[in-house]
């Protein structure tokens, strides 16, 4: 016997919806075609690519796709990008840092063209990831190019209307290496954006160009009491520091979660 | 060891190859010096000849993965348990 579709309200399809999404690891990830449907210039070497997946599963902010490229004579490599926004239907969106010398973001950054396709598999990863129904304060620390999945921590608290209070610490070069300018520039509310620079800064700016240290964490994170829920995503020497400086203030190791990303790399 | 490594979240996409559950997200122990976190942080070097996952406390080898032509090799001696949180 055939049922009538069931109209769901809304909060309770906002459940179903959420239930696919944990569901979704729950198969194997195989490679999919993923068309290049746009293209945001982030800084001069960095850009924001936004392709279509057909059959997207959907998935958790933080977690990251495996991009591989195969040349014309069978050779192929791969490599791991985190994805910077919540999904958009079939929509996705990587920001990919140009590696000098690397074999696949060169292509992704240079000569990639709309129209054209990748391999993807994912989502993957379930460990570096927010989920909106959690109500512990948030604490991002950014390296680089490490800031892209917290973006997508960002961007999910304000797709899901999460009032949970976050501060992004965002470590870079100098403001020309600031991805998502526009968007830090004016966080939403209950969003607190602090940039540390390592090389050079605006000027007048109030902290001078350096390495992060225990005040930036100290005034610009949570203090431990809060019991706040950390995550680091950075170059490996970046994430290492970080986390030795959260748990020197106190932070409870089960409470800092880390992503490094590596030499390998490009 | 050198601070030239990744870490266990980049064993994501390579072991969902294999599993249907996020592995990285799964609580292991060390089978040398006991150590238990979640997989993905553990100090990852490769990608070639093969991923190796080292233990964050003690750096041996808890995991290795190869990929080769039409299979993979996943060698799990020096994990004494790896613990996967189910929806009931």
């Amino acid at each position: 016997m055939e049922r009538p579709p069931v109209e769901r309200p809304p909060v309770e399809r906002a459940l179903v919806e959420r239930a696919l999404v944990e569901r979704a690891p729950a198969r194997r990830a195989r490679w999919t075609a993923a068309r290049l449907t746009g293209i945001r210039d982030e800084t001069p070497t960095a850009r924001t690519l936004r392709f279509s997946v057909p059959g997207w599963p959907g998935h958790l902010a933080g977690q990251h796709v495996d991009v591989r490229l195969t040349a014309e004579d069978g050779y192929s490599t791969q490599r791991s990008y985190s994805l910077a926004a919540p999904a958009d239907g079939d929509t996705v969106e990587l920001t990919v840092e140009r590696v000098p010398d690397g074999e696949v973001s060169p292509y992704l950054t240079e000569v990639m063209e709309v129209g054209d396709e990748v391999e993807l598999r994912g989502p993957v990863g379930g460990w570096f990831v927010w989920r909106p129904e959690s109500t512990a304060p948030v604490l991002l620390v950014a390296g680089g190019s490490g800031v892209v999945p917290l973006m997508a921590m960002l961007r999910e608290r304000r797709r899901a209307g999460s009032r949970v209070p976050f501060r992004l610490l965002y470590s870079l070069r100098g403001p020309d290496s600031r991805y998502y300018a526009d968007e830090l520039r004016r966080p939403d509310p209950g969003v607190d954006v602090t940039f540390l620079y390592t090389r050079g800064t605006p000027d007048p700016w109030p902290r001078p160009a350096g390495r992060v240290r225990l005040d930036d964490l100290a005034e610009g994170g949570w203090p431990s009491s809060f019991e706040p829920d950390c995550y680091v995503c950075g170059p490996t020497g970046f994430v290492e520091t970080v986390a030795d400086l959260l748990l020197t203030l106190g932070h409870a190791p089960e409470r800092i979660r880390t992503e490094r990303f590596g030499p390998t790399g490009g | 060891m050198t601070a030239d490594h990744l870490d266990g979240n980049a064993l994501a996409g390579p072991l969902a190859e294999l599993f249907a559950v996020d592995v990285t997200a799964a609580t292991g122990r060390c089978a040398s010096c006991g150590l238990a976190g979640p997989i993905a942080a553990l100090h990852v070097y490769g990608p070639e000849p093969g991923l190796v996952g080292r233990c964050p406390g003690c750096e041996e080898v808890v995991l290795r993965l190869v990929r080769g032509p039409g299979s993979a090799w996943l060698d799990l001696r020096g994990a004494l348990s790896l613990r996967v949180t189910l929806p009931e």
